[in-house]
């Protein structure tokens, strides 16, 4: 325990993505979830896929806020774990691109359903299933667009959301 | 390498005719890896694959406790003659155990447990090797893979329980792989921060055939800590301690952990520059406790001069500690002037709690031998004039003369019966452990080492119980030496059973009970912050010590006045095989120096009457 006032109080919260290549070993996730319970940090979103099947390397994505101390440990403790290969925080690191992908159940008739088909155009969500009362959108973009996409939905009959959480990559040539 | 079971007594004791006559044969080299190479081809199932890559990690003891899942490893250790088995009482002590072998030689220890309530009592053991940062690996048996999230008898997640307290784990899933996640198991324990390895082995691996692969062929894929610091940054260090008028060198286990070559650089560069140095708990040892320019330990139990050239110091050289809260007092007020240096293997400590001027991530060995040389090579020295002042100052802080006490009468002083063991047996080749309490702190200043791997105690998780089985693991590695475990009697309760250990494996460890019945650090917190309402804190139905000691074959001693103090040290000393010296002492001593919790360096309480002027914030109430 820290002895003194919480160095976090007064201080500015960011929000960071953070990329970590880790190999696909078992327990990895855990490890890194585990991490930030155990120290109590955020986690605001989190994914996961192998990336690379012949190297069995995983990309995990976090999405996390802290004081820039907080957000510095943050990192180096993800870089601190046995499997860890990479540590990139996308946000410190220059422009990334930030990619969410939901699928967003949307139950009507009517006027609404027409004023919820004319949103989706407007958003550029598709359309991946329907019905006589329903329908369900895809739609991607940054978080901020998806999040505006739901609210808009909301009173139009939003059902059902399934959000994936971030991916995000640096733009230019440079790979992780 | 495997005998037949009737080769040899399984006793393993030196005194073991064929025993030694088949260690004689390993020292010769007749039955070394050589001759194993030739089975590497060969299939041999897991549990001969785990003790053919133990030899090649040059194991030479594993503590243990035998049980259903590991019994093809008891199996195979029963047909060999490499590797002793010490057989303790119970799971936590052969964790810890094996930390006092690893802190007193420096190599990995190795600790080998049955599944389900195996594994989770080492948890304790493991959860201090990690917070300390002792290299471990355990070898932990597991329900057979068919079974494993079957709730089956004995089965427990032990790679998820063990997950958060170690540095890594592993669950062996292919024979074939088996070898080569010990040989990575034990490259992780040992390099970098070390720190405990759980290898968790299901028995059907164990059971079944499979290759070895030789520890060579290893190469682990991900981890490689940065060893060698930057040289602009050893530039950097050397130019801003050059300015300085005011510098301390405050280091910590991270040296000791590094090895000899650190323990050598730190006293070339403490002695070079001339500054002073003040070390931390764990840090004991690594720079001569006699010398002159060594101020005693730093933080809540160190030292006045310590932690007020902390406070004032201009700069801070911080070699392998991790500004610990133990270490720091408030915070906010922790050497508010100062530049500071942090150098540490482990990124993640840095700024961790304090923000620190100048960061260097490597080993701390490696980092002091270049500091050294860049600066004799630019031909640097301190500002004398500057250095001539502030030693001033410190001497007279050092004239308070903080860890004076007054020992008059029959009744023996703690911290007088600590001093006296130190005198008595400073002319030895001694080691001490010590349990958790005031005769930790008491032992930590009192006794000065001069060398490091000398020291063993708990630091990080403060485990009672660490001191007697950490004794234990130094005696195995040291036959020859004193060993002592300072403990406290309620402590020692935590792993008294590990005295039949000792009888059986003839490892005649001393353990010095400072007994003021009372279990003394908390009673002097509730003094301190609890109006003295003692709840629960006294050691009541103690046992009789002597007794007890009587009882597992072992010597018990009682010494109750000051007069007899030093025969009772000398007989506990002198005496063959273990002993316990039943000392007992003033009742309600309080340990001084003292940094309440939530206060800042210059307000240490120096003596019981001190209190009244220094209420204890609010803040600082809430702390541990
Ligand atoms: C396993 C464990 N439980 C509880 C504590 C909390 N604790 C710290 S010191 C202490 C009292 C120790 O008493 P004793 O061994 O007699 O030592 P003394 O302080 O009297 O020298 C206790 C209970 C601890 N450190 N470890
Ligand atoms: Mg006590």
């Amino acid at each position: 325990m820290a002895y003194g006032p919480n160095p976090q109080v007064g201080e500015e919260i960011a929000t960071h993505t953070i990329a970590v290549l880790v190999d696909n070993e078992p327990g990895v996730l855990a490890r890194v979830i585990g991490l930030f319970s155990g120290r109590g940090y955020n986690i605001e979103s989190l994914t996961v896929t192998e990336v690379d099947p012949a190297e069995h390397l995983s990309r995990i994505t976090i999405v996390t806020s802290g004081t820039q101390m907080i957000l510095e440990q943050i990192k180096a403790q993800l870089g601190r774990l046995v499997p860890v290969h990479r540590v990139s925080d996308l946000t410190r690191e220059g422009p990334h691109v930030p990619r969410e992908l939901a699928l967003v159940k949307v139950v009507g008739t009517g006027e609404k359903r027409v004023e919820a088909l004319r949103i989706a155009d407007v958003f550029r969500a598709r359309v991946v299933d329907s019905s006589h009362d329903h329908f369900i959108f895809e739609i991607s973009g940054d978080s901020g667009k998806l999040n505006a996409f739901t609210e808009l939905m909301g009173p139009l009959g939003l059902s059902d959301i399934s959000r994936t959480g971030v991916v995000a990559i640096a733009r230019g040539a440079e790979g992780l | 390498m495997f005998f037949s079971a009737e080769s040899c007594c399984k006793l393993r004791e030196p005194e073991c005719g064929p025993c030694s006559a088949q260690l004689e044969r390993r020292m010769n080299g007749r039955d070394d890896m050589s001759t194993e190479s030739a089975q590497n081809t060969e299939l041999q199932n897991g549990a001969r694959l785990l003790i053919q890559a133990l030899i090649e990690q040059d194991v030479e003891v594993v503590f243990g406790y035998p049980g259903g899942a590991v019994l093809p490893i008891y199996d195979a250790l029963f047909q060999q003659n490499s590797i002793r088995h010490i057989l303790v009482r119970h799971e936590q002590a052969a964790v810890h155990a094996a930390e006092g072998y690893a802190r007193s030689t420096g190599k990995v220890g190795c600790v080998l447990v049955t599944s389900g309530p195996g594994a989770t009592n080492a948890v304790t053991g493991l959860t201090d090797a990690l917070m300390d940062s002792i290299p471990i690996v355990c070898l932990t048996g597991q329900v057979p893979t068919h079974l494993i999230g079957n709730d089956a008898f004995q089965e427990a997640d032990t790679t998820g329980i063990t997950r958060p307290c170690t540095k890594h784990n592993y669950l062996v899933k292919d024979v074939n792989e088996l070898s080569r996640q010990v040989h990575e198991g034990f490259y992780v324990a040992r390099n970098g921060r070390p720190g405990p390895v759980v290898i968790d082995l299901p028995k059907d691996i164990l059971q079944t055939n499979g290759r070895y692969t030789p520890r060579a062929e290893v190469k682990h894929r991900t981890y490689r800590p940065q060893v060698k610091s930057e040289p602009a940054r050893i530039r950097e260090a050397v130019k801003l301690i050059a300015e300085a008028r005011r510098p301390i060198v405050y280091y910590g286990g991270g040296v000791i952990n590094s090895g000899d070559k650190a323990t050598q650089e730190l006293r070339k560069f403490v002695q070079t520059t001339g500054m002073p140095c003040t070390s931390t708990l764990m840090g004991l040892g690594a720079y001569p406790g006699s010398d002159p320019q060594f101020l005693g330990m730093l933080g809540m139990h160190g030292t006045y001069e310590a932690n007020l050239a902390m406070y004032n110091c201009d700069v801070m050289i911080n070699l392998g500690a991790r500004f610990d809260d133990r270490v720091t007092g408030k915070l906010s007020e922790f050497s508010p002037n100062s530049q500071k240096i942090h150098v540490d293997i482990d990124p993640s400590s840095i700024n961790k709690s304090v923000m620190v001027d100048l960061p260097i991530i490597g080993d701390v060995g490696e980092a002091l031998e270049a500091m050294n040389k860049a600066w004799s090579e630019n031909g640097n020295s301190l500002d004398q004039e500057g250095l001539k002042t502030w030693w001033n100052q410190i001497e007279e802080w050092r004239a308070r003369h903080c860890l004076a006490y007054l020992q008059d009468g029959e009744e023996i002083k703690p911290q007088h019966a600590i001093k006296r063991l130190y005198d008595l047996t400073s002319d030895k080749d001694v080691y001490f452990s010590t349990e958790v309490g005031q005769h930790q702190m008491w032992a930590a200043q009192y006794i000065k080492f001069e060398a490091p791997n000398r020291w063993m105690t708990s630091g990080g998780l403060g485990t009672m119980g660490y001191g007697l089985p950490a004794a234990m693991g130094v005696q195995v590695a040291h036959p020859e030496s004193l060993v002592i475990d300072v403990a406290g009697e309620a402590s020692i309760l935590m792993n008294i059973q590990e005295m039949s250990t000792l009888i059986q494996h003839k490892l005649p460890v001393k353990v010095f009970i400072v007994n003021n019945q009372w279990m003394g650090m908390v009673r002097q917190w509730q003094e301190l912050l609890h109006g003295g309402r003692y709840s629960e804190s006294y050691t009541d139905s103690l046992p009789d010590f002597v007794k007890l000691a009587e009882s597992f074959g072992a010597t018990g001693i009682r010494c109750t006045k000051a007069s007899e103090l030093d025969d009772a040290i000398r007989r506990m000393v002198e005496t063959p095989g273990p002993v316990i010296l039943d000392c007992c002492v003033t009742q309600n001593e309080n340990c001084f120096p003292m940094i309440p919790s939530g206060a800042a360096h210059y307000e240490m309480l120096m003596g019981p009457d001190d209190r009244a002027a220094k209420p204890i914030s609010e803040e600082g109430m809430v702390l541990v």
